[in-house]
């Protein structure tokens, strides 16, 4: 086996400015990067998360046509996009790991996929709560609502298989593979809403048109989506961290941290 | 003020089954994926801390 993974990152410092971005694709030198990193993600989430409740119930009004249902928006509207967000994530790693060789890319991957297809179940589920008061039906076998669940497939599937394969770095190209083909599914839910006649309504957000909602409706929604990406990036942290110790057990680097956790508690 | 009462806001408006399904199922996701993530990573330092102290003591051969 070829470690062009190290090649390369030697040869690469003197295209990026000196500045060794490879080092922190080691899990060693990640693992304390990622720890500092997760109350400054963590922390920001729970305060985000207070003042987009507090909007969402008290400060934006009652919708004219829609009533007090039309509340849902302030969560399945930001679970929808990380839905979406947290998968092209988990492919990028994919497509990462696969070129580079660099197994912490797998590792994110892996982190990735359970809180991506937590926030699928969730876009699903207040889907089919706010549909049963608006459209009469919790579910209907529409573009944008059928593609969204291939994407909760997409996740269960990959997350099964890389459990399935006994020798982790099959496991990873194998789950490689499936995540980055299933990622043709993301656009095919951005854009099922234009390019099918679908009961889900269009866009309420985009980057060519002004947003079509009230604008403290809007400022409500767009803090809780940054509270549910603030909230995903520290929650996956702990989790790549749980799995960097699972799978470099053997390695010098863990043992070190065991040693020093195992001598501050004495 | 959108809410005259505690019972209007909990009654939002004849709507409150679907508004608070949503919210409270969302909320039991999020701390049970916090629970089950802060537990896999105690569990993972616990079980190696063990298996040093078992090395320490001899019980099981490094390899």
């Amino acid at each position: 086996m070829t470690s062009s993974g190290k090649a390369l990152s030697e040869k690469l410092p003197e295209f990026s400015g000196g500045i060794n971005w490879f080092k922190y694709a080691s899990p060693q030198t990640f693992y304390p990067l990622a720890g500092r990193l997760i109350p400054l993600f963590g922390w920001p989430a729970l305060v985000l998360t207070v003042v987009g409740l507090y909007i969402s119930f008290f400060v934006a009004p009652t919708d004219a046509t829609q009533g007090e249902s039309y509340r849902i928006i302030f969560i399945h509207v930001p679970a929808a996009w990380m839905s979406m967000v947290i998968y092209l994530a988990m492919a990028f790693w994919c497509a990462v790991g696969l070129i580079f060789n660099t197994r912490l890319s797998f590792m994110m991957s892996q982190a990735l996929a359970p809180t991506g297809a937590i926030w699928t179940f969730v876009a699903l589920w207040t889907g089919a709560l706010w549909g049963k008061p608006t459209w009469g039906a919790w579910w209907v076998w529409d573009a944008r609502l059928t593609s969204e669940l291939i994407l909760l497939f997409l996740y269960l599937g990959y997350m099964a298989l890389v459990a399935a394969i006994d020798d982790p770095r099959r496991a990873d190209r194998a789950g490689a593979v499936v995540a980055l083909v299933g990622a043709i599914n993301v656009p095919i839910i951005y854009f099922s809403v234009t390019w099918w006649n679908t009961l889900h309504q269009g866009a309420s957000v985009s980057v060519t048109s002004a947003p079509k909602m009230a604008s403290i409706m809007l400022t409500g929604m767009l803090i809780m989506a940054l509270a549910a990406w603030a909230y995903s990036v520290s929650v996956v942290l702990v989790r790549v961290r749980a799995i960097m110790l699972e799978r470099e057990r053997n390695s010098d680097w863990v043992a070190d941290r065991v040693a020093q956790l195992v001598e501050s508690h004495r | 003020m959108n809410w005259a009462s505690v019972g209007d806001f909990w009654a939002m408006g004849g709507k409150g089954l679907y508004v608070w399904g949503s919210y409270a199922v969302t909320l039991i996701c999020v701390f049970a994926e916090i629970a089950l993530v802060r537990g896999r990573f105690g569990g993972v330092l616990k079980r190696l801390g063990r298996m040093k102290h078992a090395t320490d003591r001899g019980v099981i051969d490094e390899t």
